[in-house]
């Protein structure tokens, strides 16, 4: 976890297929990818929190925190409760 | 953590199937992203979404997933999710299909939903190719583009999904890329919440086999391709054949009302009904109200 910048990100190497995608169209190109192709924080504190890495990745491995994203809009409309459970 | 993502780990089986099987970079994996967020910001709870596929890489879509999910057989989603739709109308039914899925094996399928106007939601993964079976040509390998099973270049001519679903008369047919991520949310929101057949054709990559098979690059070159032949239908609609040749518009092709299937066949059965009841004697009228009203419990 980077929290240089504003916006946190973490990138989840257990589900990372090292695709690039998240680097390749980075607006503010905060990420890169190292020899082996996993993706780094190359320049976090350029991050724009735009979120388009985490849209993008086809492998649900990569997530940005803003300070001011509002917790339920993140929920979904119904509100509900994330409840505490395993990890992946 | 996790918890630190709730839509991942509110909708999808994150402790069991992931990660994915997909190749890595394949777009499948982002369009189920747009789908999960679609769903969340519509606010169906997940019993009352049900997700049907057929047989191919798209097909596997809902494995991931915890709705409620039918896996069925190549070409055949579109029949299951008719019955589903028919037997329990307050589902919502969204059918995920390859464009092999769609409209080859399944093509007729398609054509007759989009006629009968049920109300179900259709998403075709358009990767140009069949990817689950290793690339053979599929009904939408552009003329000229290679397969294994064209490999001097496929000598067909290509079906264009998202028109072809405005001809066979879809209330909405709309188009968006794995790359255009951000408008393929909104696209598949609208698409659901659309009264009668809804269809969104998602164009995206398979470099594993189409992109390798026709020298395209890599999944990142093959997003780009994306981004830069992709054109809004506004701006398609004022430019000629010529300069449309490679491109293809993204947006919304049709948005119109029709009354849709259950509508209309429940006038059907209401006129069926009334029909009969002046042949019933006095007997068979109670027994049949006696029925109906059990019907409504
Ligand atoms: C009845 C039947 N015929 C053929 C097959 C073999 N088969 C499996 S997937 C597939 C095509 C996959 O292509 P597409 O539908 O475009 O999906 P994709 O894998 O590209 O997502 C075929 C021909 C099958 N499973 N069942
Ligand atoms: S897009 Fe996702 S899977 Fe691909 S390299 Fe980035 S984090 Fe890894
Ligand atoms: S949120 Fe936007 S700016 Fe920040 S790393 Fe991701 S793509 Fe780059
Ligand atoms: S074969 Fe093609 S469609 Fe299938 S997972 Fe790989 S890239 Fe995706």
């Amino acid at each position: 976890m980077a929290k240089k910048g504003k916006h946190s990100i973490a990138i989840y190497q257990s589900w990372c297929k090292r695709c690039g995608i998240c680097a390749a169209f980075c607006p503010a190109q905060v990420l890169a990818q190292d020899e082996a192709g996993n993706p780094y924080l190359k320049d976090p504190d350029q991050c724009t929190g735009c979120q388009l890495c985490q849209l993008r990745c086809p492998d649900f491995a990569i997530n940005v925190k803003s300070p001011r994203k509002k917790e339920d809009k993140e929920l979904g409309k119904n509100g509900e409760k994330v409840e505490e459970g395993t990890n992946a | 953590m996790i918890e630190d993502r709730p839509l991942i780990y509110k909708y999808l089986r994150h402790d069991k199937k992931f990660p994915h099987v997909w190749c890595g970079g394949c777009g499948i994996g982002i369009l189920l992203g747009s789908l999960i967020r679609a769903i969340d910001h519509l606010g169906y709870t997940k019993d009352e979404v049900v997700l049907v596929s057929g047989i191919g890489c798209s097909g596997r879509l809902p494995v991931y997933v915890d709705f409620n999910t039918l896996h069925t057989t190549h070409g055949r989603a579109l029949t299951f999710a008719t019955g589903v739709k028919l037997a329990k109308p307050e589902l919502k039914v969204i059918i995920i299909m390859g464009d092999g899925d769609a409209t080859a094996i399944g093509g007729n399928h398609f054509i007759h939903a989009a006629r009968r106007n049920l109300d179900l939601t259709a998403i075709i993964v358009n990767n140009n190719i069949y990817g689950m079976t290793g690339g053979q040509y599929s009904p939408t390998t552009p003329y000229g583009q290679r397969a294994t099973t064209a490999v001097y270049g496929s000598v067909e001519h290509s079906f264009n999904i998202a028109q072809l679903a405005v001809c066979a008369g879809a209330v909405f047919a709309a188009r968006g890329t794995v790359y255009h991520v951000r408008q393929l949310d909104g696209l598949i929101e609208k698409a659901l919440l659309k009264n009668g057949f809804s269809v969104v054709e998602v164009i995206s990559q398979c470099h594993t086999h189409y992109g390798r098979l026709n020298k395209l690059g890599n999944q990142i070159d093959m997003m780009k391709q994306q981004r830069d032949s992709a054109v809004p239908v506004e701006k398609a609609r004022k430019m000629s054949p010529e300069e449309m040749e490679g491109k293809f518009e993204i947006g919304i092709l049709v948005d119109r009302e029709a009354p849709n299937y259950l509508e209309q066949y429940n006038k059907v059965r209401q006129k069926a009904k009334n029909a009969l009841s002046l042949q019933l004697t006095k007997e068979e009228k109670e027994e049949s109200e006696r029925r109906e009203a059990l019907d409504k419990q």
